[in-house]
């Protein structure tokens, strides 16, 4: 062993810093994650594929362009994962599904190509729930990732290999999506950060679709103002995306440099606390409310009546919009084709059908048949048809909220990290972990989950969740890193609640200890 | 209102062309019963003068001048394709024999 620093232990920021400062090279930066990432990747999965060459190919160009003294962006040279959501060309993209094992995209997303030109070494695709449906990465169909606090629990979901890969060190950045939660609960459940910004704010162009008016991209991260970094990096207009938001990226990183409570109105969400929270969820978060209290803010108790029908509402817009976008999964064009047994000269409809069954998962069919049976004739007003009536009713009732409050606060996640396997069977059970999260993507408003510290009873991480008006996502990032200072004041150490995460150790090395 | 029965899960699942297995329809049957069942609370709101809500953003129509722009090459859009012939898709048999 050396006694050379952990670069990997460093923030996004401070591996920018030391960078610029010739500290360090970004090859070296670079394969310290590699190396992380070949010693513990086969014990979390966090990763489907890994870019070696690319990645490093990339840092020695910063580094050649560095010495010749030309201008690079901030975090030119800092490396970064990419879920397996967004095409990457001439590497494999799955979206964690076998309908699309070995499928290499003939181009890039514009968040790639984003990342790209702010030369950001890309170390490869985390692994991830199949089309981003769920909230553990157990229905990835390349196996689950694990949790870095706890190899038996899940990372969250649908972005456990990002989430997995960030708070393990084999990343100081990574590309999560949301939809319904899956940057923002996995962030919670492995004590790291993530931000999906308001609806719109980052392009979807070459992301694959799951439900088109609540997918959005986002960063994950170890901090508030890391995330931030990100942000500005992917976010803005892109005339790719019809969905995307012609304005300027809102001042998140300016924003994250904010310690001022003083005079903001925090509402907590009266019907996303108390029953249905474990108790050391609930318990830091009351002591977060406290913090801010004491800063200087204005709490107040706000209250989103029909918030209890969410869970319903997105249940039936989700499914009956990806049960629409995942019919281009025809197996004619790309992707996975099998012939049905026992047919001779099956027609295309029989191909289709069969290769439909063989590559995807049960989550996925559950879903696409949920969603097909909710948009067909005779149950379309009474299903879809009211799931959008009451969409406007929550976001009628975030409107009223946000005339009392500048920001929102909840828990992220009713629950710590649950066991491998303990939901899988019971799909009712595993979509109640985003019982807090789903509200926002429905309203489509921005929102941020950092670490409020670790649950008493079984000593994981809890996250708080802080939500902001649309368009206005600096506001969650001066919230997020004004709270992330006090809690790293209470906690000292690196001021990380990551301190208190166990070392990942691969079965070999145990053995050896042995 | 819930009222999923297994003939019903096998019909909707044809619709959206997955050929489920006798077993995967007795596993997801029971599953899709109760989740319809609970989905079916929206209608627990009084919401008949509520206007639906399609997306969450005041998106008119989105359009761009109709110019040629760089675009994939046939070799591109075919590399992945499950068969191809002659700069085309190969497709299984789509009109029934008799």
């Amino acid at each position: 062993m050396t006694t050379a620093p952990d670069l990997t232990r460093l923030t996004a920021a401070q591996m920018a810093e030391g960078l610029a400062a010739g500290d360090f090279t970004s090859v070296e930066l670079t394969q310290a994650h590699l190396d992380r990432i070949a010693a513990l990747n086969p014990v979390l999965n966090a990763f489907l594929q890994v870019d070696t060459e690319g990645a490093l190919a990339t840092a020695a160009g910063v580094d050649a362009a560095r010495a010749a003294g030309e201008e690079l962006p901030r975090l030119a040279g800092v490396p970064i994962a990419v879920k397996d959501i967004a095409c990457t060309q001439g590497i494999p993209t799955t979206a964690g599904s076998r309908t699309l094992e070995g499928w290499i995209p003939p181009y890039d997303a514009t968040i790639v190509t984003r990342l790209k030109e702010a030369r950001m070494p890309i170390l490869g695709k985390t692994n991830m729930d199949e089309f981003a449906m769920g909230s553990s990465t157990e229905h990835s169909a390349f196996g689950p990732t694990r949790n870095p606090w706890d190899l038996d629990r899940i990372p969250g979901g649908s972005g456990g290999g990002s989430s997995a890969a960030v708070s393990a060190f084999l990343a100081p950045l990574a590309i999560g999506s949301d939809t319904g939660g899956s940057i923002r609960q996995p962030a919670a459940v492995t004590g790291s950060v993530g931000a999906k910004p308001t609806y719109g704010g980052v392009s979807r162009y070459g992301v694959i679709a799951l439900a088109s008016s609540l997918d959005q991209i986002g960063p994950c991260a170890r901090t508030v103002t890391d995330a931030a970094l990100l942000h500005e990096v992917i976010g803005g207009h892109d005339p790719m995306d019809s969905t995307s938001i012609d304005a300027p990226v809102p001042p998140v990183v300016e924003a994250s440099a904010n310690r001022d409570l003083t005079g903001l109105r925090i509402g907590i969400v009266k019907e996303l606390t108390g029953e249905g929270y474990q108790a050391g969820v609930q318990a830091r978060f009351d002591e977060s409310v406290q913090l801010l209290r004491d800063a200087g803010a204005e709490i107040v108790e706000v209250s989103c009546p029909h918030f209890q029908y969410a869970m319903a509402a997105y249940y039936l817009i989700l499914p009956s919009e990806a049960s629409s976008n995942l019919a281009r999964y025809d197996a004619m064009r790309y992707g996975l084709r099998v012939a049905p047994e026992g047919v001779e000269s099956p027609s295309a409809e029989q191909v289709m059908a069969a290769s439909r069954d063989a590559g995807f998962g049960d989550e996925v069919k559950r879903r696409i048949i949920l969603g097909t049976y909710a948009l067909s004739s005779g149950y379309y007003d009474a299903y879809y048809g009211q799931a959008q009536k009451v969409r406007t009713l929550i976001a009628r009732d975030f409107e009223a909220a946000f005339e009392q409050a500048d920001v929102l606060i909840s828990p992220t996640a009713p629950t710590t990290a649950f066991k491998i396997g303990d939901k899988l069977e019971d799909p009712m059970a595993m979509y109640l972990n985003d019982i807090a999260t789903i509200p926002a993507n429905l309203a489509g408003i921005p929102g941020l989950s950092l670490p409020s510290g670790v649950a008493d009873e079984d000593g994981l991480p809890v996250g708080i969740q802080i939500l902001a008006p649309a368009t206005q996502d600096q506001r969650m990032y001066a919230v997020g890193a004004a709270l992330e200072d006090l809690l790293a004041e209470q906690w000292g150490g690196s001021g990380s609640v990551l301190d208190r995460a166990p070392e990942v150790t691969t079965g070999a090395v145990v053995q050896e200890a042995k | 209102m819930s009222a999923l029965s297994r003939d019903d899960v096998a019909h909707v699942a044809m619709l959206a062309r997955i050929q489920l297995t006798d077993e995967e329809l007795d596993r997801l049957a029971g599953q899709l019963d109760q989740i319809v069942g609970w989905v079916g609370q929206v209608n627990e709101v009084a919401a008949d003068d509520v206007p639906p809500m399609s997306h969450p953003l005041p998106l008119t129509n989105v359009t761009r001048a109709d110019e040629v722009r760089p675009s994939l090459t046939a070799e591109q859009a075919l590399a992945n394709a499950p068969e191809a012939e002659l700069d085309r898709f190969s497709v299984p048999r789509i009109l029934d024999e008799d």
